[in-house]
């Protein structure tokens, strides 16, 4: 795995949210790319407009597509799991999963179906490994926000803890190689890798098969 | 006074083609000569490169927007999308809508006269197609001039029309835009364009089809006809909106067999109306051609009718509420074109409406329609289209 300093320098605009712009800068220009769960288009617009990606979204909401069409993006409508299945092989470059992978019913299926459609996935996730979060489960009894996604345990949609050591171990299990690495803490790169299960709010990877 | 979003007063013209070479049907039956009326509002642009065809549904026709005189109480049947500023907006782009086929707006259909008879074809009019009705439409477009149209889009059977345009006349459109409607008529959908039929064929004053001398017509059985269609068209949660249980003209039960319910009243009204503005046979016409038609043929798959359709852009809307064309007709769409790798946006509108929310879903329609025509100009020309100044003499005069 190679560490942060073998990315390019920032290009993307500050106005991206922070962890999509660590997405924006592991994306090279050019590539077929899908983004699941694109929410509003922030990502696409950017990396279709930016760095000529030929990007295509799947959302499951109608503001969310609404907004995307506005941008000029072509978007679906529907789950992740439909919208996957839909594809054939090799379709896309790269698929993208940004903040999305706690929602998901079925994690291991979406990984092994990002891969199935594309050559490489980049997938974030906010860490529940992260220090704070298990000093307010030790010294609380309550289980812990995500600093990257504060949302509580009742709000919908339902979300389920995971930890970078979770995704590591599952990447195992799923015999998928992580290509990259970058931690983020409070919006911000984290300059090194160690102890990112205790350091990290937010974790991403760029995975291949 | 048309408002400022009007395309004001409109007049309806008619194309005729296929005189000297008939035109050849689907069945293999022909026809000579065929007649399309046809609308456009806005303006062609000098490289006749902004047009966009429409396509109605069952009973639509060429009128689809503005008015035939100012004192008209209703516009075109989708006035509400075609317009200065509206979803199809006619400042920029050039507007086309012409009758399909078999349908009893001025196109050639059971109503017009047959050369061979000097009376109206009536029954004798070859069973025509959802392909037949396009096909005529690429001639209408030949003869405006236009190669390529910038976007050809409709609901329902104009829905149909629109996938077969990109099945089959691919190099003809850049944009596709289906909305509520389906690649292949279902066994459900048949079903209810035959009871719409045996209704029909029910009344006396039919006369399997030669009435047009008569002085009855089979008015009793096209207003049953449409009475099911205006179930199909509404569902359930905006019938219960619409209407509830509420009695119309009365406080409480008659215990009489009268027209009771303000949906029984709907119903009746609507079904009285049509038989004042469409034709029974012409009915029979286009329902058949709806039936059918079946995308999946001959390949076997959906898929394999767009494997040469990938470079079109396509804009697929469903509706929530729509059981007549539910969404997963539209997802059977969605699935077949990302199988051939075309660039496909879609969007299965929240809408209370049933099938009618194509036509009363405006501002969400208008939203997702604007940003996808504009995005792909900017796409094809690298620019925003510009508003045409119609004030200006025109480059060129369409169809000469």
């Amino acid at each position: 795995m190679s560490g942060l300093q073998s990315h390019s320098p920032t290009f993307s605009p500050p106005s991206l949210r922070p962890d999509l712009s660590v997405i924006a800068d592991l994306i090279p220009a050019g590539v077929r790319l899908l983004d699941l769960g694109c929410g509003n288009g922030e990502l696409l617009d950017f990396l279709v407009h930016q760095k000529q990606v030929r990007g295509r979204g799947i959302e499951l909401s109608e503001q969310g597509v609404l907004a995307c069409v506005r941008r000029g993006l072509t978007v679906r409508q529907g789950n992740l799991e439909e919208g996957l299945a839909d594809y054939p092989d090799n379709s896309f470059d790269y698929v993208v999963l940004s903040q999305t992978l706690p929602f998901l019913d079925d994690p291991a299926m979406i990984l092994r179906e990002m891969l199935r459609v594309g050559q490489k996935g980049v997938i974030s996730f906010p860490n529940w490994g992260y220090w704070r979060c298990r000093l307010e489960l030790l010294l609380h009894g309550r289980v812990p926000h995500a600093p990257d996604l504060p949302q509580s345990w009742y709000e919908p949609p339902r979300w389920q803890a995971l930890t970078v050591s979770d995704f590591i171990a599952l990447s195992q299990d799923l015999n998928v190689r992580l290509l990259d690495e970058v931690y983020m803490a409070a919006g911000k790169r984290s300059p090194r890798t160690w102890l990112k299960n205790l350091l990290a709010t937010t974790a991403v990877y760029v995975l291949a098969a | 006074m048309t408002p400022a979003t009007s395309v004001g007063i409109v007049h309806t013209q008619y194309f005729t083609f296929a005189e000297k070479e008939p035109f050849r049907l689907e069945s293999g039956a022909t026809l000579s000569p065929v007649t399309l009326a046809y609308e456009t509002y806005g303006t062609l642009n000098s490289d006749r490169s902004n047009a966009i065809l429409i396509c109605h549904a069952l009973s639509g026709s060429a009128h689809a927007a503005g008015c035939h005189a100012p004192d008209d109480e209703k516009a075109g049947w989708w006035d509400d999308c075609i317009g200065p500023g509206k979803a199809f907006d006619t400042d920029r782009y050039f507007v086309i809508c012409s009758n399909v086929l078999g349908s009893c707006y001025g196109s050639t259909g059971p109503t017009e006269t047959n050369p061979a008879t000097g009376k109206p074809y009536g029954l004798q009019l070859p069973v025509v197609t959802i392909g037949d009705m396009v096909r005529a439409q690429v001639r209408l477009i030949d003869y405006l001039g236009i190669d390529q149209l910038f976007c050809v889009a409709g609901g329902s059977m104009g829905g149909m029309q629109v996938l077969e345009w990109a099945a089959h006349h691919t190099h003809r459109l850049k944009a596709a835009i289906p909305l509520a409607t389906t690649g292949r008529h279902s066994p459900m959908l048949i079903a209810l364009s035959e009871v719409g039929r045996q209704a029909i064929y029910a009344d006396p004053h039919w006369q399997n089809g030669d009435y047009y001398d008569k002085s009855q017509k089979p008015d009793a059985g096209l207003a049953v006809a449409r009475m099911v269609g205006h179930i199909t068209y509404l569902s359930d949660e905006s019938m219960n909106l619409k209407f509830g249980r509420r009695l119309q003209d009365r406080e409480k039960f008659g215990y009489e067999f009268q027209t009771e319910f303000q949906v029984e009243s709907y119903l009746k009204y609507n079904g009285n109306n049509f038989t004042r503005r469409f034709d029974a046979n012409s009915y029979l016409y286009v329902t058949k051609a709806m039936d059918y038609f079946d995308l999946t043929e001959p390949t076997g798959t959906l898929a394999g009718s767009f494997v040469h359709s990938a470079d079109i852009k396509y804009l697929v809307v469903s509706f929530t509420s729509d059981w007549l064309y539910p969404t997963y007709h539209s997802k059977e769409l969605v699935t077949a074109l990302t199988a051939v790798n075309a660039d496909v946006t879609f969007l299965d509108i929240e809408s209370t409406w049933g099938h009618d929310a194509f036509l009363l879903e405006v501002d969400t329609m208008t939203k997702l329609l604007r940003s996808f025509l504009d995005r792909l100009w900017i796409e094809e020309n690298g620019r925003p289209l510009p508003k045409i100044d119609s004030t200006k003499p025109r480059a060129l005069e369409a169809g000469q």
